[in-house]
């Protein structure tokens, strides 16, 4: 998920957080409801030192709170952290290498399916997921998806956050069209985009090779009409008469999106709606704030509301969340150290200037930081709260793996989709296509 | 007493060279020795990831899992995926397009740029710009240039002249993207064809020429039989440089359009890249990078024996 909030605008920020910081912090900390929990024993190791490996920031708040909190943290224990960002597209191979040549970081906040992956190369976490998961209200349906290894009460990740991208539509637009949401049903979905195209205000979504709206818009056509990738137990199902009726769906809604969506990538929406090209799209926070720090764009953001994906047929929000995971290498030297960290950067002290300062960037998981100011800051960002309870997940029905970080890696969800709407496919040719594909991956 | 008669007879006493000093002297060794370094470097450097690399393509290894030996199957996968056809396609056909459009323009330039002009040292150096500026650099102005919302020239053309009523779609579609990368790896590589052969122009004796000019040649038959065969030596090994250059070309591509629209773009090489790194799976995508290897082999063996060509080398009438 692609965003576009300058250096400017999140440095405006830091200096209003920074100004404020101690006390506004510690007071909204406090606002956030806690239940009694006694946090597990972790003494630290003599000597101990951390090192942290974790994806690069898409808000620069993103960064700089989390490395004051963890410096917060190695003054407190008296202990030396470092923390390494690496680009988005490397985190997961430096996992991977890591998990097999025990070396490296201690603590690696990951991809989603990576604990998973690596199942029996990290440390249970469940002490600590239990001690915060009763201290702050439980966790979110994603959070506990992603943090459990799969058919057991084990806890191997500890998901920090999740980022989803939900629709972002200009209000006058759409009710020129004659509506006054977002509808959940598709028919009238795609009435509203043709409308809008004929109003010369289109929408567009990206079907290019575009990691995070490529794949968030091909997964949201296809559940949207009730298909999926592979079934409960992993078998590639995409073949279906469902998701054919999604292609056919998209042969109708392709012709309403501005031209030139093939294209695009992660940046291509946020850029043309901040420019006025598109009137409706689906995307990160970022879009939002985008335009609502720019003095020149700022109308737009007066003019722009949130929505869930479309329903269609399933009845619930057919989206995901890119959910960033902890866990912790059992070839660390210092397990105490390592969870006591986790646990730290989870607390409220803690975790609720971050999500604050990164504007609910990276949607919470634990559900007590529903309650967190941010949210209630600006009422737009309601859909973002609920980012990590969304019911759907890559690879979805299936148990996360390693093959549902590839399909999404390949672009196979999203080329099958973009083969039809570029008309080089029929739908059936498109789908064969896909689980040809994705059978190798799934083997 | 045999001592006495050995000190009347005093003769230099033969000092054997040491063991070290006669392996020094012996010129098989010396060689040996010599050689080494370089060899070290080729075979660390070249060999061993070449050998790896080929190795890989017959295992199922992902990122972070060594594979296991599994023949030919990454091969066979390959023969029937629509996407590597595609993709062997469009490297031929890249290279072919874009090499000719580059020796065509190139050499048009580089007579141009052979005469006199005023600030020819100048001239050149500018010339030489679109190769001196980073690939990647060159490749985001020509992302945006195509852009399907911010193009300069649909701009230009829709905005300004209003010759059109809708922005091109330069890379949403297949051929058309296909064509916009092309233009873009021509306009990228005619510097280099431009100021080898210019430098190959220059070693051409102008009595050549006072001589055709003295027998009333037209300025065709002067290219015909003075320029075009002096210049084939430098042509044939600048040709297959820019063949290698071209059908390894990985950057532009990824830059402009990661391999879309719908895969329609992809090189061997961004698709050996796609599959091995972002997609994890290092046996397949070497696999891919290995197939590159006949093309690239009958290059070199094209450039050799043309090379070796005495007629290529000095010219027709050099027997």
């Amino acid at each position: 998920m692609a965003n576009i909030i300058t250096r400017r605008d999140s440095l405006k920020l830091i200096g209003g957080a920074a100004a404020a910081s101690t006390f506004a912090a510690q007071a909204a900390a406090q606002a956030i409801p806690k239940g009694d929990a006694m946090a597990p024993k972790m003494p630290i190791e003599k000597g101990a030192s951390l090192r942290i490996l974790r994806p690069a920031r898409f808000v620069e708040p993103d960064e700089v709170i989390f490395r004051a909190n963890t410096a917060k943290f190695a003054k407190e224990m008296g202990i030396d952290v470092r923390v390494d960002f690496v680009g988005w597209e490397d985190i997961r191979q430096q996992t991977a290498v890591s998990s097999n040549t025990g070396a490296g970081p201690d603590v690696v906040l990951g991809w989603a399916e990576d604990p998973h992956v690596y199942a029996d190369k990290v440390m249970e976490l469940s002490d600590v997921a239990e001690y915060l998961g009763k201290k702050y209200g439980g966790w979110s349906f994603l959070g506990e998806k992603y943090g459990k290894k799969v058919g057991t009460n084990n806890w191997i990740g500890i998901p920090f956050g999740g980022s989803t991208g939900p629709i972002a539509y200009r209000k006058s637009a759409v009710k020129a069209a004659g509506f006054d949401k977002i509808p959940n049903d598709l028919g009238e979905f795609l009435k509203l985009c043709q409308a809008l195209k004929k109003a010369n205000k289109p929408a567009g979504f990206a079907l290019g090779n575009a990691v995070g709206d490529g794949n968030g818009f091909a997964n949201w056509l296809v559940w949207s009409h009730g298909g999926y990738l592979v079934d409960e137990a992993g078998k590639v199902a995409i073949n279906s008469k469902e998701t054919i009726a999604a292609l056919k769906y998209l042969k109708d809604l392709y012709p309403s999106f501005i031209p030139g969506t093939l294209s695009w990538g992660d940046v291509s929406n946020n850029r043309a709606y901040a420019a006025q090209e598109i009137w409706l799209t689906a995307n990160g926070v970022s879009l939002y704030f985008a335009v609502k720090k720019d003095p020149a764009t700022a109308a737009i953001a007066e003019d722009t509301d949130h929505a869930p994906m479309p329903f269609g047929v399933v009845g619930k929000a057919p989206q995901s969340s890119l959910i960033l995971n902890a866990m912790v290498f059992k070839h660390t030297k210092f397990p105490n150290a390592a969870k006591a960290y986790i646990t730290y950067m989870m607390e409220a002290e803690q975790y609720d200037p971050w999500l604050t300062g990164c504007l609910g960037y990276w949607s919470h998981t634990l559900r007590a930081y529903g309650k967190s100011k941010v949210w209630e800051s600006d009422p737009k960002l309601a859909v973002y709260r609920d980012g990590t309870e969304n019911q759907f997940w890559s690879g979805y029905k299936g148990p996360i793996s390693h093959a549902a970080g590839t399909v999404a890696a390949e672009y196979i969800m999203v080329q099958m989709c973009a083969s039809v709407a570029a008309g080089q496919a029929t739908p059936e040719e498109a789908v064969r296509e896909a689980e040809r594909r994705t059978r190798r991956y799934y083997r | 007493m045999a001592g006495t008669d050995v000190s009347a007879h005093w003769v230099r006493p033969h000092i054997e060279p040491s063991w070290l000093a006669r392996l020094f002297d012996w010129k098989p060794f010396l060689i040996f020795i010599c050689m080494l370094p370089a060899a070290g470097l080729l075979l660390v450097f070249l060999t061993y990831p070449l050998g790896l690399g080929i190795w890989l393509a017959f295992t199922d290894t992902t990122i972070g899992r060594s594979g296991v030996w599994i023949g030919l199957e990454n091969f066979e996968y390959m023969m029937g995926d629509r996407l590597f056809w595609q993709a062997v396609f469009y490297s031929v056909f890249y290279t072919a397009v874009a090499t000719i459009g580059k020796f065509a323009l190139g050499l048009w330039l580089a007579l141009l740029l052979n005469n006199h002009l005023p600030f020819k040292s100048m001239l050149r150096a500018i010339i030489l710009l679109p190769w001196i500026v980073p690939t990647v650099l060159s490749a985001i102005a020509f992302w945006w240039i195509y852009d399907a919302q911010f193009s300069i020239i649909s701009y230009v053309v829709v905005d300004v002249l209003g010759w059109r009523d809708t922005y091109f779609d330069f890379l949403g579609s297949a051929w058309p993207a296909r064509w916009s990368l092309i233009a873009a790896n021509i306009w990228r590589g005619i510097p280099f064809v431009a100021i080898t052969l210019l430098a190959g122009l220059q070693t051409i004796s102008p009595s050549l020429y006072e001589a055709a000019l003295l027998d009333g040649s037209t300025g065709w038959q002067r290219f015909r039989y003075i320029t075009f065969p002096l210049l084939l030596p430098i042509l044939a090994i600048v040709m297959t440089f820019s063949i290698i250059f071209t059908f390894t070309d990985f950057q532009l591509v990824y830059a402009i359009t990661r391999g879309g629209p719908v895969n329609s773009t992809h090189l061997l090489a961004t698709l050996a890249f796609q599959r091995g790194i972002p997609g994890g799976n290092l046996g397949e995508g070497a696999a891919i990078a290995v197939s590159m290897i006949p093309f690239l082999v009958f290059a070199t063996l094209f450039s050799y024996f043309a090379l070796a060509r005495r007629k290529w080398q000095q010219g027709e009438s050099n027997d």
